[in-house]
């Protein structure tokens, strides 16, 4: 009975779980069901891979209505890939709530921000699994909306005008995707993916399926914060609660370049798109730029927060890089830095909410002395730091060599240069916060009082992210396989396609 | 001038997204901005319904004598669309209550001034 329905399962379990967080209330109960709710959908997820990984795709549908007319939950190796991902974040970061919000959210919203946070993982867990182009538009906004609330849960005023500009932004990328899906239906009068892909061949040249891309790839663009469309992401980053940075940084941002590589991959034909269109000359430039001017802007910063969101900005840049690059390979390297950034990020905004825990402030003036103050908060945010930065035996380098193999496989040389210029960039912003913890006095006034560790429900889940990023970085058989599985998955199918395609012709 | 009056469903549907997106892009005070939201997110609603219209066609009910019905599915997609809309709207006019309490204004170069001040 459950493994019938084991595809639906993990945007049900949060979807239901939701509302009854709201109604619990105040106290420690609900954030044990929060959390025990994210860790079954974890659990499911995981078991969505393995059967991915053994049995290839599993299609589903819902309600019963076959596709393409009924919607269609269709779950492979990539987006179960990066389900398990954003679940186990999830959970991780539902446990490191408890005390986190404490300091940061008023009491009376707690119940509210448990709500908000499953609504959220319910919306982005929809976007990977669905196989229909106007649900997947649904759930985005199911999760968008979720997290403009998240970021406005904060006690600082300035979160509110940064929800509200998210809020802008973020309607006008998905009411574009709406225009885009729109036009597609105008030309094809079918929603799912599959049979949009296996029509949209016959309209090759056609205008109004040209503008529908474009109108998909600049709105899914907005969500995923490339740059020029990033103006909404440092801001939210910033106000938004640290439990809430540390979710949206590692998952919501990632789910959107997943959804991008999709479209690209699955809805348009990988050589229209690439090689009649040239979509991988604008990416790619585009991911340059993001990642050499976002980390610069981070390297000025003085609020930590804000360094690592730029820092999220320039890394998205890698993940648009490999996917520009147009192989396996490259393709490959996106997927698994998905993954990886996913931990990096995760444990590193853990690190700097810990910080704001005890001393109440995320400036870096804040961090002076707090290696010997907070030495277990410190090491974790120094190893994430190393992992940003593309140290081996830490995952970032994992990422940073497929990205650089891709690279040379197609003779780019000054790309596999840039990539590597990169994060020397990353060295001088990370290496900013560690040189204020570790090589200065701590301030008069933060000397006097006697700054502590943080609670260990605090730093379990940031240690375990951070063991998670040296255990990827060594043993990198899990990351390397699931990845390589889908984007051989992508391409192959896309071959398939062309070759059909052919036979008919 | 005959391309411009055939397609005068699409033209309304430009005009509107262009004038809902400028509102959005130019106005400084943060409800005008909402509406202009609101407009452009109209305009996509007007462009999904006018595309389930097959000339000739009646309403979807099987009755005696029609032969040709229009698309229905459009329109129940903007069904969903537009209560995606009136959430969105919902939690945009909260958060602007919430931004009047907190800075006194609703106007955005005045709660900028106020937060570079600090």
């Amino acid at each position: 009975m459950l493994e019938q329905h084991l595809a639906a399962l993990p945007i049900l379990i949060p979807l239901l779980a939701a509302p009854i967080t709201f109604i619990l209330g105040r106290s420690w109960f609900t954030w044990l069901f929060a959390t025990s709710t994210s860790a079954l959908a974890c659990f499911f997820s995981w078991h969505l891979l393995a059967a991915a990984l053994s049995d290839g795709v599993l299609s589903y549908a819902l309600g019963g209505w076959p596709p393409p007319w009924g919607i269609e939950l269709r779950v492979d190796t990539a987006n179960a890939f990066v389900l398990l991902a954003v679940s186990t974040l999830s959970t991780l970061v539902l446990v490191y709530a408890k005390d986190s919000i404490e300091k940061e959210i008023e009491a009376s919203k707690h119940s509210l921000f448990y709500t908000a946070h499953l609504l959220c993982l319910a919306g982005l867990s929809g976007m990977l699994l669905t196989g229909d182009a106007f649900n997947l538009f649904v759930f985005l906004e199911v999760s968008s909306l979720a997290t403009y609330t998240l970021v406005s849960l904060a006690s600082d005023r300035r979160c509110l005008t940064a929800a509200f500009r998210y809020l802008v932004m973020g309607t006008i990328g998905a009411t574009f995707i709406l225009i885009g899906v729109g036009m597609l239906y105008m030309m094809t009068g079918t929603l799912n993916m599959l049979d949009l892909a296996s029509r949209i061949d016959v309209y090759e040249s056609s205008r109004t399926i040209n503008t529908g891309m474009a109108f998909i790839i600049v709105g899914v663009s907005i969500k995923l914060a490339l740059f020029p469309l990033h103006m909404w992401l440092p801001p939210a980053y910033t106000y938004a609660p640290s439990a809430v940075s540390a979710f949206l940084a590692s998952t919501a941002t990632k789910v959107a370049v997943y959804v991008m590589i999709r479209f690209i991959f699955t809805v348009f034909e990988v050589e229209h798109v690439f090689e009649e269109m040239r979509m991988d000359l604008i990416l790619m430039v585009l991911a340059i730029v993001a990642i050499f001017k976002s980390s610069y802007t981070a390297i000025v910063q003085s609020n930590v927060k804000t360094v690592l969101a730029y820092s999220s900005v320039a890394q998205i840049g890698y993940m648009i890089l490999g996917l520009s690059l147009v192989s396996v390979t490259g393709l490959m390297a996106s997927f698994i830095h998905i993954f990886n950034h996913a931990l990096m990020k995760g444990a590193l905004f853990m690190a700097v909410g810990a910080v704001f825990y005890r001393v109440g402030s995320v400036d870096i003036k804040a961090f002076r002395g707090l290696g010997k103050q907070m030495p277990l908060t410190m090491a974790a945010f120094t190893i994430a730091g190393l992992s940003i930065i593309g140290v081996p035996l830490t995952v970032g380098f994992i990422s940073k060599w497929y990205l650089v193999t891709a690279a040379l496989e197609q003779n780019h040389w000054v790309i596999a240069a840039l990539v590597l210029a990169g994060s020397l960039l990353a060295v001088v912003y990370i290496g900013r916060v560690i040189e204020a913890a570790y090589f200065q006095e701590p301030t008069e006034s933060q000397a006097h009082n006697k700054i502590k560790e943080v609670p260990w429900l605090m730093l379990t889940p940031m240690w375990v992210l951070v063991l998670a990023n040296i255990y990827f970085g060594v043993d990198t058989s899990l990351t390397t396989e699931a990845a390589n599985a889908a984007s051989e998955w992508l391409f192959q199918n896309t071959e398939m396609a062309t070759t059909r395609q052919e036979v008919i012709k | 001038m005959n391309f411009i009056l055939d397609h005068y469903n699409y033209w309304i549907t430009i005009i509107l997204m262009m004038a809902g997106f400028y509102i959005v892009i130019s106005a400084n005070n943060l409800v005008k901005k909402i509406v202009g939201l609101n407009v452009f997110q109209v305009s996509v609603f007007l462009l999904y319904i006018t595309m389930g219209k097959v000339s000739g066609g009646t309403a979807p009910i099987v009755v005696d004598g029609a032969t040709q019905y229009s698309n229905p599915l459009p329109h129940v997609l903007i069904l969903t669309a537009i209560v995606v809309g009136v959430a969105t709207t919902a939690v945009g006019l909260a958060l602007i209550v919430r931004i009047k309490g907190a800075y006194g204004t609703v106007e955005e170069n005045e709660f900028k001034d106020q937060d570079d001040a600090i």
